[in-house]
């Protein structure tokens, strides 16, 4: 019998003792569930120290003990600079500082050196960028671009120049108004404002150099990424999943924001930009026109499969590497069928566009995993050789070792729990689907783990090539949900889900974890209440940074997860954390403190949870986060006195 | 049993049943014929209480919806169908704003909720001229006001047959609107 009833709100409490006993029940039948060993160092190896101070060279390369001990290195690492020009750092994405000033025996220390408010009380998304001796700070709609001023005390504003997107674009932007930050090369400073247009920007003079509009938000779509610039061309990707879009990965000529391609998510092979170079790995993702023939008829044609979070770009190989995002609408019911390319990684000659291989993560999406999350290019020690490999925290709760020349999917084990697939069959590619937790119609499935935001949303992990770990902010959430009929109408909501998210096992909502890719698993763990939803940083002083959704700006030990500093800021963290040498020649932190997000709609979009299904049945789980924090939005940066 | 008693009872029976039919009446009534204001109607609505000097003298369009438990039922169907509830959820809101609230803030009555449904609002609600048919549009206003309890009790939707993410309209209790626009409240004595 199907469960039509509806069930009485339960109390938070309530939800997590049952959601405990769910849990023990589940790790007794071994269905891949990984608890945590929380805070168990055991990457005992001391490591040599870079030669020269601040440089990120071979002699960084970590010796490890116990299984899969080897070298991991960085491929097309640079020496380290001091600034912070895209978005991950560097093109491997591992958001890794060869700074060593902040170690872990000063960094309690950290003192505010400035700090600086960005004009906006929306959700901080962005990744400040270091140019020499100017900062860049993007802001959310409506998008401002401030350069500050490091040489001078207090760090003062130069220029701020204002894109003056559409207001309306607000209406469609799923998840809050966030921007994810810009990028510099070339003198210009490139970013993407949400009514979908890439502008590029006179680093120095703050005069608009070119604006391109890319796409339309009455169809829905908008641009909340971080664009990459790779070989003079400006690589932009849409959002809007939520609201039946047609997503796609675009190129623009940085000298002059002329579109060079533009690949399609969904459709034709000819406008997926899949030809004869088109080599996939394993079988489903081999065949002609699959982006139709993997949908119901002209579904394609508003299936989603943006292209809104990180791209990594290996220079030897002359490849990029990106994901696609979910297909629309949630419900699954209304699409059968692999849904071809929606949560996807793709690996792409940054060139012309073309498809090398592709690797749908989860075919016929059934949760809103999205495939968006970064990917950490490394040369990794695997069975006796070296792999050069990307490693992928993905949304469905597994961490991804894929031979990045190959697609290959070489491990895939579960960071947190996961009960809406039974594992990844490395033969096939393919995850096993629990059918117990595929939402129905006219059926409520409870406890499905993860929630929609995944085990990991957008925030972005770092590496270390000295600890050899991987660094993962992520949450801890479960959901119930109820497939409905989703109805196609432009430029609006096309999800067609009933979704009431709620804390995991253990009752806290968020983690950040110690990941070791080589030994396949978590070295250290620590809970946090919120869901952890600001990016990670890591730097050669072994010292890792994130924030919390209630304020906390945190510094730990690299190697055993010990608390070094931490700081409390005026609103929630959900901003990425950089480190940058500044014109006096110290080493300083800069994190943008503001919450918002989907997660912290709640606060930043004033939701209501009386009404449990609010933001995409986020505002369930976040309840009381009004309690622990207000709107913001603040740079903060810390330095050594 | 004598003629009086009788009678008496066929009395009391008689005032029963047409209490019963009267109530039932008011809240099933159906107006096949009934006239929907039309855009002029509520194009002289004023949304701003700031009015210069003495305000202008309220102008008021009697919805034909409001208080009716057929046009509320629709409208609840119809906040589905147009993906109204996309946006702001089942009245907790996300993309757009909460419904549920007191916050309103392009006014609460019937006209100021079909005005914005019409012309749109400028950080994100889109205009649906010529998209939605015009008793819709007075049926979709009739619901939402239901959301937060601005309908009487009884007209106002019950349980769902859904999963329960929210208080049904019919037991939310009143939130009264703050600020600008208050007309068109029920009484207190109408709610729970």
């Amino acid at each position: 019998m199907t469960d039509r009833r509806a069930t009485r709100y339960r109390s938070p409490t309530y939800v997590a003792a049952r959601t405990a006993v769910a849990f023990l029940a589940l790790a007794a039948v071994g269905t891949g569930c990984t608890a945590g060993s929380e805070q168990t160092a055991n990457a005992t190896t001391t490591q040599p120290r870079a030669a020269a101070s601040g440089t990120v060279g071979t002699d960084t390369l970590v010796a490890r003990s116990g299984v899969g001990a080897g070298k991991i290195t960085i491929p097309g690492a640079e020496p380290e600079d001091g600034q912070w020009v895209r978005p991950a750092k560097d093109y491997a994405s591992t958001r890794f500082s060869g700074l060593d000033q902040i170690t872990t025996a000063n960094a309690a220390q950290l003192k505010l050196a400035w700090s600086f408010s960005t004009g906006v009380l929306r959700g901080q998304e962005a990744a400040p960028l270091v140019v020499g001796s100017t900062m860049y700070v993007v802001t959310p709609y409506p998008n401002f671009l401030y350069a500050l001023d490091l040489t001078k005390p207090g760090a003062p504003a130069k220029w701020k120049y204002e894109p003056q997107p559409l207001a309306a674009a607000q209406g469609v932007a799923c998840c809050d108004v966030v921007n994810r930050g810009a990028a510099f090369a070339d003198g210009k400073v490139f970013y993407n404002t949400l009514d979908n247009q890439t502008v590029a920007v006179d680093a120095t003079t703050g005069k608009e150099v070119w604006r391109t509009q890319l796409g339309d938000i009455n169809h829905g779509e908008t641009i909340t990424m971080a664009p990459l610039v790779v070989k003079s061309k400006v690589l932009v990707g849409n959002s809007g999943g939520e609201l039946g879009i047609r997503g796609w990965l675009t190129a623009l000529d940085a000298k002059t924001g002329k579109v060079a391609w533009r690949a399609y998510h969904t459709g034709p092979d000819s406008l997926v930009l899949i030809g004869a170079r088109f080599k996939p790995f394993y079988k489903s993702d081999q065949g002609k026109d699959l982006g139709v023939s993997s949908w119901p008829p002209d579904k394609w044609k508003q299936g989603g499969a943006g292209a809104w979070g990180w791209i990594s770009y290996d220079a030897a190989l002359n490849l990029i590497y990106y994901g696609t995002a979910n297909p629309g609408p949630w419900n699954a019911e209304q699409r059968p069928g692999d849904n071809k390319w929606s949560s996807t990684t793709f690996a792409r000659d940054p060139d012309t566009g073309e498809a090398v291989w592709a690797y749908q993560v989860t075919p016929h999406d059934l949760h809103d995993y999205d495939g968006i999350n970064e990917s950490i290019l490394l040369d990794l020690p695997w069975k006796g050789q070296t792999r050069r490999v990307m490693v992928r925290p993905e949304r469905d709760g597994y961490v991804y070792v894929q031979d990045r020349t190959s697609g290959e999917v070489l491990a895939a084990d579960t960071f947190g729990v996961v009960n809406s697939t039974l594992g990844i069959d490395l033969q096939t590619g393919r995850p096993t689907v629990n059918k117990e937790k595929e939402p129905q119609m006219g059926k409520v499935v409870r406890q499905i783990c993860p929630a929609s935001p995944g085990t990991k949303d957008w925030q972005p992990s770092a590496f270390s090539p000295r600890t050899g770990l991987l660094y993962i902010p992520h949450q801890n959430l479960c959901m119930d949900a109820e497939s409905i009929e989703a109805n196609y109408i432009a430029g609006t909501p096309y999800v067609g889900m009933n979704v009431k998210m709620y804390a995991g096992p253990g009752g806290h909502r968020g983690e950040f974890d110690a990941w070791d890719p080589i030994a396949r698993k978590k070295v250290w763990s620590v809970k946090e209440n919120f869901p952890v939803w600001s990016g990670a940083l890591v730097t050669a002083g072994d010292v890792v940074f994130y924030g919390t959704m209630d304020g906390w700006f945190r510094a730990l030990d690299a190697r055993s997860g010990q608390l070094l500093w931490q700081s409390k800021l005026g609103s929630g963290i959900i901003g990425q954390p950089i480190t940058y040498r500044g014109p006096d020649g110290k080493q300083y932190v800069a994190i943008l403190a503001g919450v918002g997000g989907w997660s912290g709609a709640i606060v930043a979009a004033g939701i209501d949870a009386r009404d449990s299904s609010a933001a995409l049945g986020f505002a369930n789980a976040m309840r009381d986060l009004p309690n622990a924090t207000t709107k913001g939005g603040t740079l903060y940066v810390f330095g050594l006195p | 049993m004598s003629v009086v008693s009788v009678t008496r009872l066929w009395g009391r029976a008689a005032a029963v049943a047409a209490l019963t039919l009267g109530l039932a009446c008011k809240r099933e009534e159906r107006r096949f014929n009934a006239s929907y204001p039309s855009p002029p109607a509520y194009a002289a609505v004023t949304l701003d209480t700031l009015q210069p000097g003495v305000p202008s003298p309220e102008i008021t369009v009697n919805s034909p919806s409001e208080g009716n438990a057929y046009d509320i039922a629709q409208g609840k169907q119809l906040f589905a169908q147009w993906n109204c509830s996309g946006c702001h959820s089942h009245g907790g809101g996300g993309m757009g704003p909460p419904l549920m609230d007191n916050e309103w803030i392009y006014g609460s009555s019937p006209e100021n909720i079909v005005a914005t449904i019409v012309e749109g609002r400028p950080n994100g609600m889109p205009s649906f001229r010529n998209r939605i048919a015009n008793n819709q549009l007075w049926q979709l206003a009739a619901y939402v006001r239901s959301m937060s309890g601005l309908q009487a009790k009884a007209p106002s939707p019950g349980r769902n047959d859904e999963m329960q993410y929210k208080v049904d309209e019919q037991r939310t209790p009143i939130r009264t609107p703050r600020a600008s626009s208050s007309r068109n409240v029920p009484a207190k004595s109408e709610r729970p």
